[in-house]
């Protein structure tokens, strides 16, 4: 792939850093100063957006090189280079990190009161860090942009978040970067193979590290070893039971955007990561570990709902259907199949746009009343009914009914799960029913029933900016719910890309299921 | 046209719908009744004349270009997974979308009058209107996933009627539990559609006809599919074990137990298997499940139906008991007769439920039947519709109800898969229907009152009280001042009192236009047992029109005199209690699934996740931390230590370095 003379990426990944040291600059010592800085920070992420459709019209779907690709020399010593690129699975994970920052940004005009400006500034740091590492194409450079994130996620938690935001932010920063030094590690093993094998030197240039051969079979092979510590690292950022139990501290002190940009955004990183270095690099030890893989995705779902329909904190809930949700997302990679694969891609916007909203609307009520406990809530319905609208096409976004995004996900998930394993796919799609479980039980306690409390009797709906706000995440339920092609059309081909490596084996199976009893996994 | 016919009341619930979102929600006034069920009721009216024209069309060409097809756009499209958005308009699904539009309609119409006092008529109007749009998009969907938004779709309105009330916490609980019992029964759905697509390929209706004839699957693999779909199907028909919501819905307001929980959306587990009756056909083990599940839920909700005073709970028993017959119908490969009864009932139940809503209406929110009588008078003319309905589902011939439901006994009778046992069955449950039939029609309408009847002139006062948690109070205090309800909802009623005593018209034994029309989308119709006579037929006839006759006259004896009605209870009083308990089954569920699933719930997260897993992770930074301290203690400043240490490290050197030169 030769470099492009184009730095479209480039522009895009630093256009929110830039912009966010600019904004330092502003006074905000008065009121209109406050103000400014706000809406600079909007335009900001309104640029941004801007600029990723830019990079959408130019990104050509019959192409599963990266495109729009950058390279330029860094440390050439150790073969670490500043390589941007694109395909069609970060295209749209990019799309999401800068269709998600202005509504976040918008969210908090009114909630966050302390420290005006280095909130926004960090917020547009954060986006720079995150579509950072969806366009890295360098290891290297990837893991400095994926620790880089934790930076302005730390200090999100830590200053703006509820009262155990210091702990909360500690186990955060603590528990990510025990994974990724496990990445890191394996990553110098494997630029340390190339160099090895080719006798070119050192690399971390991904497409060169996909050459490494690296000796497999057992379960503690060479390949199985750098397999889990890519794996771990990543399973801890879905979160993947067991190791979630980060998500629901982090979710309950963090303020609301920290919620959406973590739920919308950053657990995607793990499922990105799972698809963009663990398939290719290691398929001998994907396959191995296949199955254990998908029971850990398959108890993901039914715990976390089961967890979350027992929760008295309604963030603590949403926190938990994460944890569900997310497992739909592992299984979706692992079946190792083109069907579940998009289906896994697709979940993850769709997750980004509902769980996003969740978070939001939870932050909406939490602004009024200062209290996530739902008895404290009830009947909410009766004096919010522009919010209970909005919250109920979200909730059934969640619970993928079919006609809202969540479905396509769900659906083609199960399907490709059940081409895999179907008795892992029938217990996956328990999921289905506890999601609605759990759900409803929410909505009745906070929104359904007489209405509890004379605070909640005075509360008042939506405003126009909490609208605007909301609209934009309901127009994508329905639209990725009713024309999902949109999307599919541009991932394809780097979808089938990905999957070359399994592609024989996936053949095999199937046709070995034809044959066999339909309860034989 | 066709794609008009679902859209025509989506566009009503999107007018409604935003109207309400811009006006009343945002702390606008409500808009009247007669406006928002106006644009409702004209939506659907027009998707009635829509249907009608198309039906009209389907019977004026060939048989062969009976089907009518329109792709709206290409839904999902990944691989080999394609599901355009096709609507199908063919023989079967015409029926239905008559008795959804037709009979919604008029439900639309009476609803003017009954939601004429509610808050917002508007939102109320919307969701039915959307109701409407899925359910037709259910009948009219060309594939199983097309099929399964609507299926879905009529689950969500069903929650969102159900609670529609929901400021009453029961209500609001009801609209929860039935979209979760769906659920189940849709993770059954599911699998099934993805064992069809992963053995057939494909999930469109006309594709999978030819597939099943020409790609031989074994028998275990069509078994599984039928009874997965089936598993769907007793969510959404309330079937055994899934039946425990359709009473609970009874919450919701009364047009809408009448549309979407007897007319159409319960029937849509019948639609599907007809539907499918090329895949059941094949699966001679599915069919008996189907037809015993069917025709034990007919018998098991009518002996519960005989217990209930809440008019509409017995309504709902009733409903699930017929819906019973239905399966009882498909599972003898009778399909034609299940849908036959599906239409039949869809009359006599609409008008049952309705002719139930007016008495409501009337007697101010009242609906225990214990508290009633004598309304004969007092509202003529749903007594006189409510007893057309009554002698329909009681089986008294010519009504409709007689011949759909002998047409079934006949077939479980006579039917290759069918045995003496589900004809007993079935004609067990005709003699309990008959019966508390007559005893909900006897404690409502005949006799003498058994309320305060107010003065005519506190009628003033109280017309305005209809809202839906008014009424008791007063009836207790000033008496009821009962009237007629006014002719917007008797109208309606009085249309389907027609109906249900003529439709059975389409469906005479041997000159059956009904079977004739659905023979070629559903599976051939059964061969008799060999040892089944022509002339049985008639003498079971007889029978059946003796069994009904037999079952009011039961119900008039006991329940004629009170008194008697009394002694009764007190003589069978244990199974009266279990029989008015309905089982326990709610119970039974709650004791061995709810509580028990929640408790580990509790248990997962309490301890395993908290004690547990994130124990472990916080101990790891325990260990981090002493393993820091047990470091730091070497760096204590003491002299001696250091100086200890150098000369123990100088010495291991010193002692490597000499065993190396003498090795």
């Amino acid at each position: 792939m030769a470099s492009s003379t184009s730095c479209l990426l480039s522009w895009l990944v630093f256009l929110p850093l830039l912009w966010a040291l600019v904004g330092l600059c502003i006074p905000t010592n008065t009121a209109s100063g406050l103000k400014l800085s706000k809406l600079s920070a909007l335009i900001g992420s309104l640029v941004t957006f801007a600029v990723s459709i830019c990079v959408y019209q130019q990104f050509d779907p019959a192409s599963a090189q990266a495109q729009l690709a950058e390279n330029h020399a860094w440390i050439p010593s150790l073969g670490v280079g500043y390589r941007l690129g694109i395909d069609g699975i970060s295209l749209w994970l990019v799309l999401l990190t800068t269709f998600l920052t202005p509504i976040v940004i918008l969210s908090s005009w009114e909630s966050v009161e302390k420290k005006v400006k280095a909130y926004y500034a960090l917020i547009l740091a954060l986006e720079t860090a995150m579509l950072g590492t969806f366009l890295a194409m360098d290891a290297f450079l990837f893991y400095t942009f994926w620790e880089a994130m934790l930076i302005p996620m730390y200090f999100l938690v830590g200053i703006w978040g509820g009262k155990e935001r210091i702990y909360a932010a500690m186990k955060l920063f603590l528990y990510t970067m025990a994974g990724s030094l496990l990445m890191l590690v394996a990553i110098f093993y494997l630029a340390y193979q190339y160099k090895l094998q080719t006798g070119l030197g050192y690399s971390m240039y991904l497409p060169d590290l996909y050459m490494v051969k690296i000796p497999s079979g057992g379960y503690l092979a060479p390949q199985s070893l750098l397999f889990l510590a890519f794996t771990i690292a990543f399973a801890i950022k879905v979160p993947l039971f067991p190791l979630h139990t980060w998500l629901p501290d982090a979710h309950v002190q963090a303020p609301t955007a920290g919620s959406v940009i973590l739920a919308g955004v950053l657990l995607k990183m793990g499922g990105y990561g799972l698809i963009r270095f663990v398939l290719p690099l290691f398929p001998d030890a994907v396959r191995l570990y296949q199955t254990p893989m998908l029971v850990l995705g398959t108890v993901a779902i039914t715990y976390g709902a089961l967890i979350a329909w027992v929760q008295t904190d309604v963030k603590k809930l949403v926190a938990y259907s994460s944890v569900s949700h997310m497992g739909y997302v592992v299984l979706g990679i692992f079946a190792l199949n083109p069907t579940g694969m998009t289906g896994a891609v697709y979940q993850m916007l769709c997750h980004g746009i509902s769980t996003s909203g969740l978070f939001l609307l939870v932050g909406m009520i939490y602004d009024r009343r200062h209290t996530r406990e739902m008895s404290d809530f009830g009947g909410i319905s009766k004096v919010m009914p522009l919010f209970a609208i909005a919250f109920m096409i979200i909730l059934l976004s969640s619970a993928a009914l079919p006609g809202t995004n969540g479905f396509i996900g769900e659906f083609m998930i199960l399907l490709g799960l059940w081409q895999t394993s179907q008795v892992l796919a029938a217990f996956a799609a328990l999921g289905v029913i506890l999601g609605a479980v759990y759900l409803l039980f929410m909505f009745q306690k906070v929104m359904l029933g007489p209405v509890t409390g004379d605070e909640n009797k005075r509360l008042k709906d939506l405003s126009l900016r909490e609208v605007a706000v909301l609209v934009p995440l309901l127009i994508a339920v329905f639209w990725m719910g009713f024309n999902p092609g949109f999307w599919f059309k541009k991932m394809q081909t780097s979808i089938d890309a990905s999957l070359v490596p399994y592609s024989q084996s996936a053949v095999a199976s199937s046709n070995a299921e034809k044959v066999g009893t339909p309860w034989n996994p | 046209m066709l794609a008009l016919i679902p859209l025509l009341p989506l566009i009503g619930f999107l007018i409604n719908g935003s109207w309400y979102a811009l006006g009343q929600a945002r702390g606008g006034k409500a808009v009247p009744a007669t406006a928002a069920g106006g644009i409702a009721t004209a939506t659907i009216g027009a998707s009635f004349v829509c249907a009608l024209m198309l039906f009209l069309q389907l019977l004026g060409s060939e048989e062969e270009a009976r089907t009518l097809e329109v792709t709206l756009f290409h839904w999902i499209s990944a691989g080999a997974l394609q599901i355009p958005f096709t609507l199908r308009f063919d023989q079967l699904s015409s029926l239905f979308c008559l008795v959804i539009t037709g009979v919604g309609s008029l439900i639309h119409i009476f609803s003017i009058g009954y939601m004429g006092h509610d808050e917002s008529p508007q939102k109320f109007f919307a969701y039915l209107n959307l109701f409407c749009a899925f359910m037709l998009v259910l009948v009219l969907g060309g594939s199983l996933p097309v099929l399964f938004l609507g299926w879905e779709g009529v689950g969500l309105c069903s929650y969102l009627l159900i609670s529609y009330w929901y400021t009453d916490p029961d209500k609001a609980s009801a609209g929860k539990k039935a979209f979760i019992v769906n659920r189940i029964g849709d993770l059954g759905f599911l699998l099934g559609m993805f064992l069809i697509f992963t053995t057939f390929g494909s999930l469109d209706f006309t594709a999978l006809k030819q597939l099943v004839l020409t790609m031989p699957v074994s028998g275990g693999i069509m078994t599984t599919i039928c009874l997965l779909l089936f598993v769907g199907c007793t969510g959404k028909s309330a079937q055994i074990p899934l039946f425990v919501w359709l009473p609970d819905a009874m919450a919701g307001p009364t047009p809408v137990s009448a549309l979407i929980h007897a007319a159409t959306m319960v029937t849509s587990g019948i639609y599907l298997v007809s539907r499918l009756s090329f895949m059941f056909a094949l699966s001679p083990d599915a069919l008996c499940v189907v037809a015993t599940i069917g025709a034990a839920t007919a018998l098991f909700a009518a002996t519960i139906a005989i217990a209930q005073n809440d008019i509409k709970k017995v309504l709902a028993y009733s409903t699930v008991s017929q819906l019973g017959y239905m399966f009882l119908a498909c599972g003898v490969g009778a399909y034609a007769s299940g849908v036959f009864h599906v239409i039949t009932h869809a009359f006599f139940k609409a008008l049952l439920f309705m002719g139930a809503g007016s008495v409501i209406h009337g007697m101010h929110e009242e609906q225990d039947i214990q508290k009633m009588g004598g309304l004969r008078r007092l509202m003529p003319q749903t007594f006189l519709v409510f007893a057309v309905g009554w002698l329909a589902i009681a089986g008294i011939p010519p009504l409709s109800g007689f011949v759909s439901k002998d047409e079934i006994l006949w077939m479980a009778f006579a039917s290759e898969h069918g045995s003496v046992a589900l004809w007993v069955v079935g004609a067990l449950t005709a003699a309990l229907t008959a019966f508390y039939m007559s005893r909900l029609f006897i404690l409502t309408f005949l006799g003498t009152p058994r309320f305060k009847v107010a003065e005519p002139q506190d009628k003033g006062h109280h017309d305005h009280g209809h809202g839906h948690d008014h009424g008791h109070g007063d009836a207790a205090h000033h008496g009821v001042a009962v009237h007629e309800s006014p002719a917007v909802m008797v109208l309606p009623l009085a249309v389907l009192a027609v109906l249900s005593a003529v439709a059975g018209a389409i469906g005479i034994p041997h000159m059956s236009w009904l079977e004739h029309w659905l023979h070629p989308v559903l599976a051939h119709a059964p061969a008799l047992r060999p040892e089944v006579h022509h002339e049985t037929e008639w003498v079971l006839m007889g029978v059946s029109v003796g069994i009904a006759i037999v079952g009011i006259a039961l119900a008039f004896v006991i329940y004629g005199n009170l008194k008697t009605a009394e002694r009764f209870k007190t003589q069978w009083a244990s199974l009266a209690k279990i029989l008015s308990n309905k089982w326990y089954v709610d119970e039974f569920y709650d004791a061995l699934i709810v509580k028990p699933l929640n408790a580990l719930a509790t248990i997962l997260w309490k301890f395993f996740d908290v004690k547990v897993i994130d124990r472990i992770v916080l101990s790891l930074g325990d260990a981090s931390n002493q393993s820091g301290a047990l470091a730091r203690s070497l760096q204590n400043g003491s002299t001696q230590l250091y100086a200890f240490l150098m000369l123990a490290g100088f010495l291991s050197i010193v002692g490597y370095s000499l065993y190396g030169i003498f090795h």
